[in-house]
């Protein structure tokens, strides 16, 4: 019996300092994760250029499908929270490499949750030239998704053709667009269309260290853009940019972006 | 005796002339008039030199900004016209597409609180960028102009001898053309002069329109740039320009205007955002009887007794005479501006 019991705590003593070293040597340095964008419409994937139906009940065929993503942070399994600083990112569906964003240099942890923004913050919004450098250059890197005459980023852009829109007198063609932005305003408030996602897994985490890189498989449809909670008839409202109505759509696309899994 | 006395004051403006030159050259830095409010462009963020104010000049008269390089910043804001459009209501841009607004003048944009008749834009370095992508939201880009600029045979070097860059980026093209447009500066008119000491006097008339202007115009044409930036609704017969309503989206902004100054009026016309009147007649005309209801109607404009501003022919004389004394003649002459 009290052999058994040395023998016991002996045995105890001995995994402890296993697993304490086996600690020790676990990888403590910070990592990478990869945010990964999934494009679909419903259950399908997104294609451009090929028709599909909107749950209105329009025709269309995407031409351009792009939007900002900013202000990522990630959640700990503590509810504590790791902001990535100044993390700005133009999704572009034609551009494959835009959508799948590496961020680096992330504390070594145990992630459950990631968050970020759908568009850009304010505070960038506003700022001086020099504080703008690549996709959020107004110039040249923020490609067409920036407002000269209102100075703001376009949030999301979504254009495409449709049956059900009008002649565009430019193009000749039938056309819609949706440019959806808003940033709240600079010196007086205007509308404010930020959408922050927060997309937790229940089942995964992601084990962040300089030996890992976990990847956020985000699923992102495109459908949502037109419904949920309200339907958008092309036929009704083909041109929607700076305007009172982009808040309803942004209400509609504020969920189209879910986090599917976490893989390791 | 006063041939002699004027004699002796064209000798001191000359050599006021000379000196003022002779400093410009030196350390070149915009002189700040003591009667003006506080600057709102941030300067250390842009240092004004010699070679960026050059390097800017040239790009403002080079077409080569122009996707099919036929216009340029100079062919809108002509200087002979206090930096807007010679004759033109509304500005004629590229492929002779009309734009919808009369073109501002470009002088005196340090004070700026925002650009353009609706105020979309807050910061004078980003004004550009909506000149250049042309057509509106129609997805150009400044792509083409600065890579124009990259293969240029002089630019790449004026550049480098300015900022040590390499390769021209956006920002250097914008922050140069600031440079120009900061130096821009008118106040140097009758009116700024007889804020001098010793200096020229108005006459009891133009002092009289003054005194009116800062009665009957002030709250909204206010301080020595002669507007306070608001925005307001002045009354004009309401066409489909929707104002500063459609930067803020709020229904009180609907068809309010960037109130403009009243400085240079003599080279600037036509007036008003869409260039409606031709003559400052026809301006005071309507505020004393012309002016119209609308829900956002500024309520200075509004009287128990009627709308607008109660004017005597007397008194229009006199703002008349007044308003010529802001016209700045150095300014619109200055060959330092003008295309080299
Ligand atoms: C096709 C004519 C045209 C061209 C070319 C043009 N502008 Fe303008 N500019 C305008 C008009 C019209 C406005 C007023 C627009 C508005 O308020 O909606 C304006 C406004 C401005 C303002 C705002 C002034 C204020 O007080 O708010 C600045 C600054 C300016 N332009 C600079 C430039 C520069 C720099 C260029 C060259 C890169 C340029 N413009 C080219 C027509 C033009
Ligand atoms: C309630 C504010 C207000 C008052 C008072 C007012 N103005 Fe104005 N003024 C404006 C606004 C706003 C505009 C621009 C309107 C637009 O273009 O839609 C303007 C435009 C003008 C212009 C055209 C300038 C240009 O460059 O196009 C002139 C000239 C002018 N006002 C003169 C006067 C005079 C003179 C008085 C006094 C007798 C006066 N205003 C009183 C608000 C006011």
């Amino acid at each position: 019996m009290k052999f058994n019991l040395l023998n016991i705590l002996f045995a105890i003593g001995l995994i402890s300092f296993i697993s304490f070293s086996c600690n020790d040597e676990h990888d403590n340095s910070p990592g990478s994760v990869v945010l990964e964008f999934d494009h679909r419409w419903g259950t399908q994937e997104l294609k451009l250029n090929s028709s599909l139906l909107t749950p209105a009940g329009d025709s269309v065929k995407f031409t351009a499908f792009r939007y900002f993503i900013s202000n990522i942070s990630f959640l700990k399994a503590d509810g504590s929270e790791y902001k990535v600083p100044n993390s700005y990112f133009l999704v572009d569906h034609e551009l494959d490499k835009s959508r799948e964003i590496t961020l680096t240099n992330i504390p070594a942890d145990d992630y459950r949750a990631v968050q970020f923004i759908i568009g850009v913050d304010s505070a960038k919004s506003t700022t001086a030239l020099d504080q703008r450098t690549g996709v959020l250059d107004p110039a040249t890197g923020a490609q067409g998704m920036y407002w000269a005459w209102n100075s703001g980023y376009i949030f999301i852009k979504v254009e495409g053709e449709s049956p059900s829109a009008p002649i565009d007198s430019i193009t000749l063609k039938r056309r819609f667009w949706y440019h959806i932005g808003g940033f709240g305003g600079y010196s007086s408030p205007t509308i404010n269309n930020i959408k922050s996602v927060s997309a937790v897994s229940d089942d995964d985490v992601a084990h962040v260290n300089g030996s890992a890189e976990p990847t956020f498989h985000m699923i992102v449809d495109l459908q949502e853009f037109f419904m949920n909670p309200t339907n958008l008839s092309i036929k009704q409202n083909p041109v929607v940019m700076f305007a009172p109505y982009s808040t309803t759509i942004a209400n509609n696309y504020t969920d189209m972006i879910k986090l599917d899994h976490i893989h390791q | 005796m006063s041939k002699i006395f004027i004699a002796f004051s064209i000798f001191v403006l000359v050599i006021a002339c000379v000196k003022e030159k002779n400093d410009a050259e030196q350390n070149f830095s915009i002189r700040i008039p003591d009667h003006f409010p506080a600057v709102n462009y941030d300067l250390t963020l842009n240092p004004i030199s010699k070679e960026g104010f050059e390097l800017g000049r040239k790009l403002f008269y080079d077409p080569i900004l122009s996707r099919d390089s036929s216009i340029s910043c100079g062919s809108c804001h002509q200087q002979s016209a206090g930096f807007t459009q010679h004759g033109h209501d509304i500005s004629h841009g590229i492929d002779d597409l009309l734009g919808t607004r009369n073109a501002l003048p470009v002088m005196n944009l340090i004070w700026n609180k925002s650009f353009f008749w609706d105020g979309g834009v807050h910061n004078l370095d980003f004004v550009p960028i909506n000149a250049i992508t042309s057509k509106v939201e129609m997805d150009e880009s400044l792509e083409n102009a600065i890579g124009k600029l990259n293969r240029h045979p002089q630019y790449p070097s004026l550049f480098k001898s300015w900022i040590n860059v390499d390769k021209i980026e956006s920002k250097d093209l914008l922050k140069a053309l600031s440079q120009f447009m900061a130096f821009c500066v008118s106040a140097n008119s009758k009116y700024d002069q007889s804020l001098q000491v010793n200096s020229v006097q108005l006459t009891s008339d133009e002092f009289e329109g003054l005194q009116l202007v800062n009665t009957k115009c002030s709250p909204c044409h206010s301080t020595a740039l002669f507007t306070d930036f608001s925005f307001r609704n002045n009354g004009l017969v309401l066409t489909g320009d929707l104002g500063r309503y459609k930067a803020s989206l709020v229904d009180s902004d609907l068809y309010r205007f960037r109130v403009p100054s009243l400085r240079n009026l003599s080279y600037t016309a036509p007036y008003m955002h869409d260039g409606r009147f031709r003559t400052i007649d026809q301006v005071l005309d309507h505020y004393a009887n012309k002016v119209v209801m609308s829900a956002t109607l500024d309520s200075n404009l509004i009287r128990k007794e009627g709308l607008g501003i109660p004017l005597t022919e007397e008194e229009k004389t006199k703002i008349k005479l007044f308003l010529k004394t802001l016209d700045d003649e150095s300014f619109i002459r200055n060959p330092i501006l003008s295309e080299q």
